[in-house]
């Protein structure tokens, strides 16, 4: 038995190893560089602990902008994007031709890089000394003037990152949307026709309640998704984000870490921790809210 | 009364048609919006240099395509560097993983040890750890170590997953145990009823497993970026991240979308290739966004 005890954690060793070294030690590290104070880096010391590296972070702009910034995205994306997916989603299941080479297509954005396909929307918003770029020349036909969706006015920017945001989030919750709204038993639906129910009755009295616990999967791990936002940002606005004032906490938790502003592992495991208990605190409330909203078949 | 009848069907069945053609027209909308992005890449990327600042309007097709930009973007070497460093990246990372979890997996739903039970759900516990906490301190593990700007300091942490050994323990629990029990018999180790039984039965899970693997080494941005400051090491994002930062004043866009189109390209044939296995992977618990 002893023998036998011993080969099952001799399965398991690799495991533990990578995730011990990667994860567990990691984990316990973070804390324990948010509390001391003065860490360098170099020399490995510390003046002492306390709260000093919370309150560093709480109190600057940068951060507080980053707070903001990332605050705004969640706010108009999340909703946008389950929204959107829904609505997607049952047009999707409403069809039978072409339904296959539909789902195909809205997938797409998911294989693929964001950084690179963050390029294009930068070329495609970008006004250039000689060509104003495709959607500015949209803006003109219409009458309007030329806006700097890269590095003009605030909300211009946080337009373009909210849309490429939704952009690249869709295709998950299309998705899982699809296969939520195929897997509703189709007797449901076939005895509220029998009953001469509506179809927008039908679609708020089965549908909607049918697969509202995806719906809530998708706007958990979309919060939670939205607030770690980096990459997509750092596709349309460069690295420098807080130059171009278009920072995010994680971006924040980086610059902190390494690069021109880095070398403060205190303030970015701080900045860290302070991430991790926003969102779950958001993740708890998500969770009260659905207790009491969602059936559970 | 018939013929009130006949009319009152008839209006449906418009109404019906309108509807339809509405839902399509919206999807069809929708699927443009998506598809746009990759047109435009794939359209500028085959107008020279020349033609595409000659533009005052852009047009919506190359009158003389050309492929000098991938020519030029290819002979620059820099870009095929940074690919071949992903390709290495990405194969190492994916068979390191699959040879932790695999063992791992298989302990977890066949061999029965004490405390199993509590260390599968310390395991579970740390799904819920975000990367953003962690990455910290694998900054220091690893600069401390002095792999950075090397092959292991990229691979070692993006190794481990955690959901991966969970899916894999879920579908070789789903193996009938009489065929474990069957082997015993025979005398066959567990090590060689893992490989001979195990695996082939539940390979459609190793692949897609596999595939979501190599689309998140290929896309990954944060890691890399943290740990290789020298080009020698850089990674395909990082790579397009700095064309375009280095670019802005004169910008080559041509030449940009080029590199953009030879990035994205593996992953869009594999894509197109395991469509099914990749959607199904995903909806049963890939996450992103």
């Amino acid at each position: 038995m002893i023998k036998k005890n011993g080969k099952a954690w001799l399965y398991l060793l690799p495991a533990v190893l990578f995730l011990g070294a990667f994860m567990i030690y990691p984990l316990v590290d973070v804390f324990i560089y948010s509390f001391e104070e003065g860490y360098n880096s170099a020399s490995q010391t510390s003046f002492g602990t306390g709260l000093y590296n919370y309150a560093y972070v709480l109190h600057e702009t940068y951060f507080l902008q980053a707070v903001k910034n990332t605050f705004i995205l969640v706010i108009i994306t999340v909703p946008l994007s389950t929204g959107f997916a829904l609505l997607v989603s049952v047009a999707l299941s409403s069809i039978k031709p072409l339904r296959n080479l539909f789902q195909t297509i809205y997938f797409l954005p998911y294989v693929t890089n964001t950084l690179a396909v963050g390029t294009v929307f930068l070329i495609l918003f970008k006004p250039m000394e000689d060509m104003p770029g495709l959607v500015n020349m949209m803006i003109q036909a219409f009458g309007g003037d030329i806006i700097d969706f890269i590095d003009g006015p605030y909300w211009a920017k946080m337009f373009v990152l909210s849309f490429y945001t939704v952009w690249v989030v869709l295709p998950f919750k299309i998705l899982i949307l699809t296969s939520a709204l195929a897997s509703v038993n189709e007797n449901y639906y076939k005895a509220a026709r029998v009953d001469g129910a509506s179809k927008s009755r039908i679609f708020f009295r089965i549908t909607l309640p049918m697969i509202s616990p995806m719906i809530f999967y998708l706007v958990i791990t979309g919060f939670i998704g939205a607030f770690k936002a980096y990459s997509d940002v750092v596709a349309l606005f460069g690295t420098e984000l807080n130059a171009a004032g278009m920072n995010t906490i994680v971006g924040y938790i980086y610059d902190m870490l390494y690069g021109k502003s880095g070398g403060y592992p205190s303030f970015a495991s701080a900045a860290a921790i302070i991430l991790f208990a926003i969102v779950l605190t958001i993740t708890v409330i998500n969770l009260m809210i659905s207790r009491k909203n969602v059936q559970y078949a | 009364m018939q013929n009130d009848y006949d009319l009152l069907a008839r209006k449906d069945r418009r109404n019906e048609r309108i509807r339809k053609a509405l839902i399509y027209l919206f999807l069809a909308v929708w699927a443009l919006m998506v598809l746009f992005p990759f047109y435009w890449m794939v359209l500028s990327s085959i107008k020279s240099y020349s033609e595409y600042n000659a533009e005052t309007v852009p047009n919506l097709i190359a009158k003389n395509p050309t492929f000098e930009n991938y020519i030029n973007v290819m002979k620059e070497g820099a870009l095929s560097r940074y690919f071949l460093n992903t390709l290495i990246f990405t194969v190492a990372t994916t068979l390191l993983m699959m040879a932790v979890i695999i063992p791992a997996a298989f302990a977890f739903a066949r061999l029965d040890f004490p405390g199993k039970n509590l260390v599968f759900t310390l395991f579970l516990a740390l799904m819920m750890i975000p990367n953003e906490l962690v990455i910290i301190t694998n900054f220091q593990t690893i600069t401390n170590l002095g792999m950075r700007n090397t092959y292991m300091g990229l691979i070692l942490p993006s190794v481990t997953s955690v959901f991966y050994i969970y899916l894999l323990k879920e579908n070789f629990e789903a193996v009938p145990d009489e065929l474990y029990k069957a082997a015993k018999v025979d005398g066959t180790s567990d090590w060689k009823y893992l490989w001979k039984v195990m695996l082939p039965i539940c390979r459609p899970t190793i692949v897609t497993i596999i595939i979501l693997k190599v689309i998140e080494c290929w896309n990954s941005y944060v890691w890399p970026r943290l740990i290789t400051d020298d080009e020698a090491y850089y990674l395909v994002s990082n790579g397009i991240q700095k064309i375009r930062e280095s670019g802005m004043g004169k910008m080559n866009i041509p030449g940009m979308m080029a590199a953009v189109v030879v990035v994205s390209l593996p992953l869009i044939v594999i894509f197109l290739i395991f469509r099914k296995k990749i959607m199904e992977g995903v909806s049963r618990g890939g996450t992103k966004g």
